[in-house]
């Protein structure tokens, strides 16, 4: 039917790039001990070694230094141990309020959710029609015992790019402590903690053709913070389990490998995704803000037509990409980011998620565009909605 | 290639029967709504001498399972009468199908009520219902199952956004755990009055928001 998959979810997940893996082998065949002190064995040492060199390539992507990185498991690790992690050490000191935007992930979101059923005070900022966090809302919800702001830097769905700056220093004006979930920015639009004053941010591997199952927190110095899952007393005291050093090292693979000319590249695969539907085919809506967007996200409703009737007739025809419809969660929920921006659930029931990575190529993109023509057209053809 | 799906409701996905509509059916069924999620429209012409249902078409705005089993469903209707197409099940259609998901169920339940309401339609203007049943609370809680919450994706019943349901002398009154200038409060209010409006025996029906 197809010679191969063409793969358009890369926020999803992306594929591995072989000079990751090339780069995690030797710390699986051979330098495989756990990161010992430096008075342990000498494979120890070196693994301990490996480990401390991916942290600089972290920390450096930040302007950061080193010892503020954390090595966890992934996005989802990061965001809880930031949230119930300041939540823990300044309930008393500041108070149990906290603030999140409508839109974040559910790393996020039910970290807050679940904070709120225990007790907690929580927030949730409003975004406006293209996702935006609405700031005079943020400093007027701050209160004196407001421990942590979390908002994200890009949204998951709709590539939206909060104007992190001014949050940040909302934040620091009001002396509270702020985190940002980039899982969906990092490596494809810059931060620099040495100019933009945010406490913690998360990261992950798997969103730039890294390894799954492997993330990171920055966490700027001093930051108040406790331990939130017990154990050893690995990164430094940190957080407690087995170092995944092979993981470290295949991120900080991936982190050398992201480079601006390919966020260029993603980017002109974007705009030319966007062009091209919007050129071709009528009755579409682009979803979240046209500039101040992730370079690698088009978030398209297709107006008339249900995600997951689209969805199954690219994966038919041999493309892979997301939608926001309620028919394709497991939750059968339609998508709180689409809701969240205003958008009804017509908006999020036709809406589809183009994301891009390295191995996708214009030609990819001219392959979907022409199959979104077919596919919308015929299923608008039986849609009662659609005036024929 | 692995799909959710069975082959069969691959096929009928990828090539529905009878789409389409009828330009003046005999009797047509409306079912969902879009400000809600799927939604499904059949249309039937019906011999008023044999009553057997000599064509059906449909159309979907909906998933796959909602698009596949509306499909078979015209295949399993047309040809019957409509007294035998009335009994045409939820499990029959999906039987035929050879199985859908279960947490799809709701959107293939959709593409029954479309048919059974399209069945109904048409004996209410053709004279054909012959025991009027009074309108009750129960009846109205019923026909508010088939209203969907926008926020939930499930009905209006089971997310429990109907607090209280009152029925007097053709008065229909609906209190809802909803303050009026939500989002979603004017498609919900519209979808409801829409499914309550046509019982026999309502002349009005007041939706009361919280505040």
């Amino acid at each position: 039917m197809f010679d191969k998959m063409i793969y358009l979810d890369n926020s999803a997940s992306t594929r591995l790039d072989e000079k990751v893996m090339d780069a995690m082998k030797p710390y699986y065949f051979d330098t495989y001990a756990v990161a010992t002190s430096e008075f342990g064995y000498s494979m120890g040492i070196e693994a301990k070694e490996g480990l401390e060199k991916a942290r600089e390539t972290i920390a450096s992507s930040l302007a950061a230094s080193a010892e503020e990185i954390v090595f966890t498991s992934g996005d989802t690790e990061s965001s809880n141990m930031a949230i119930k992690g300041v939540i823990a050490a300044l309930k008393k000191k500041k108070g149990e309020h906290i603030i999140v935007s409508k839109i974040e992930d559910f790393s996020v979101l039910n970290t807050a959710k679940n904070l709120e059923k225990k007790g907690y005070n929580v927030d949730y900022i409003s975004v406006d029609a293209e996702g935006i966090v609405d700031l005079d809302e943020l400093k007027s919800k701050i209160r004196d015992d407001t421990a942590l702001v979390s908002i994200q830097h890009a949204n998951q769905e709709i590539g939206t790019l909060q104007d992190l700056d001014a949050i940040a220093n909302i934040c620091k004006e009001k002396d509270v402590l702020f985190h940002t979930d980039a899982t969906h920015s990092y490596m494809r639009v810059p931060i620099d903690v040495s100019k933009t004053p945010v406490d913690m941010i998360t990261m992950s591997a798997h969103t730039i053709h890294g390894p799954r199952g492997v993330g990171a927190l920055y966490v700027r110095k001093g930051t108040a913070l406790e331990k939130w899952m017990d154990g050893g007393f690995q990164e430094a005291n940190r957080r407690a389990g087995l170092e995944n050093i092979p993981g470290a090292v295949g991120f900080a693979k991936a982190v050398e490998l992201a480079s601006p000319e390919e966020t260029e590249f993603l980017r002109s695969l974007r705009d030319y995704t966007i062009k091209r539907i919007f050129d071709e085919i009528p009755h579409v809506t682009l979803n979240g803000n046209k500039t101040q967007r992730t370079p690698q996200n088009a978030n398209i409703t297709f107006h008339y037509v249900e995600g997951e009737s689209m969805t199954l007739h690219l994966d038919m025809r041999g493309f892979a990409v997301s939608t926001g419809s309620a028919c394709f969660s497991r939750s059968l929920e339609a998508s709180h980011v689409i809701l969240g921006i205003g958008g009804d659930h017509e908006r999020a029931h036709g809406s589809i998620r183009f994301t891009f990575g390295r191995y996708n190529s214009k030609e990819d993109v001219d392959a979907i565009v022409d199959a979104m023509k077919e596919v919308v057209t015929q299923l608008r053809a039986i849609s009662p909605l659609f005036n024929k | 290639m692995k799909f959710p799906y069975t082959e069969k409701v691959l096929e009928h996905f990828k090539n529905p029967r009878n789409v389409g509509k009828l330009e003046e059916p005999d009797g047509k069924g409306l079912e969902g709504s879009p400000a809600c999620g799927d939604m499904v429209a059949v249309y039937l012409q019906v011999n008023p001498d044999t009553l057997v249902i000599d064509d059906i078409k449909f159309e979907s705005y909906g998933c796959a399972s909602n698009i596949a089993t509306a499909s078979i469903i015209t295949e399993l209707a047309k040809g019957k009468t409509i007294e035998e197409a009335k009994k045409i099940t939820w499990k029959e259609a999906t039987e035929e199908l050879g199985g859908l998901p279960p947490v799809k169920a709701h959107c293939s339940v959709l593409a029954v009520e479309g048919l059974r309401s399209a069945i109904r339609d048409y004996e209410e203007k053709h004279g054909l219902v012959s025991e009027k049943e009074p309108t009750t609370v129960d009846v109205i809680r019923s026909r508010l199952k088939h209203v969907m919450n926008p926020m939930a994706g499930l009905d209006i019943v089971r997310t429990e956004l109907v607090t209280k349901i009152e029925v007097e002398e053709g008065v229909v009154r609906i209190l809802l755990d909803l303050p009026s200038n939500h989002q979603f409060a004017a498609a919900i209010k519209e979808d409801l009055i829409e499914k309550i409006e046509s019982l026999w025996d309502v002349t009005k029906v007041n939706v009361v928001f919280t505040e």
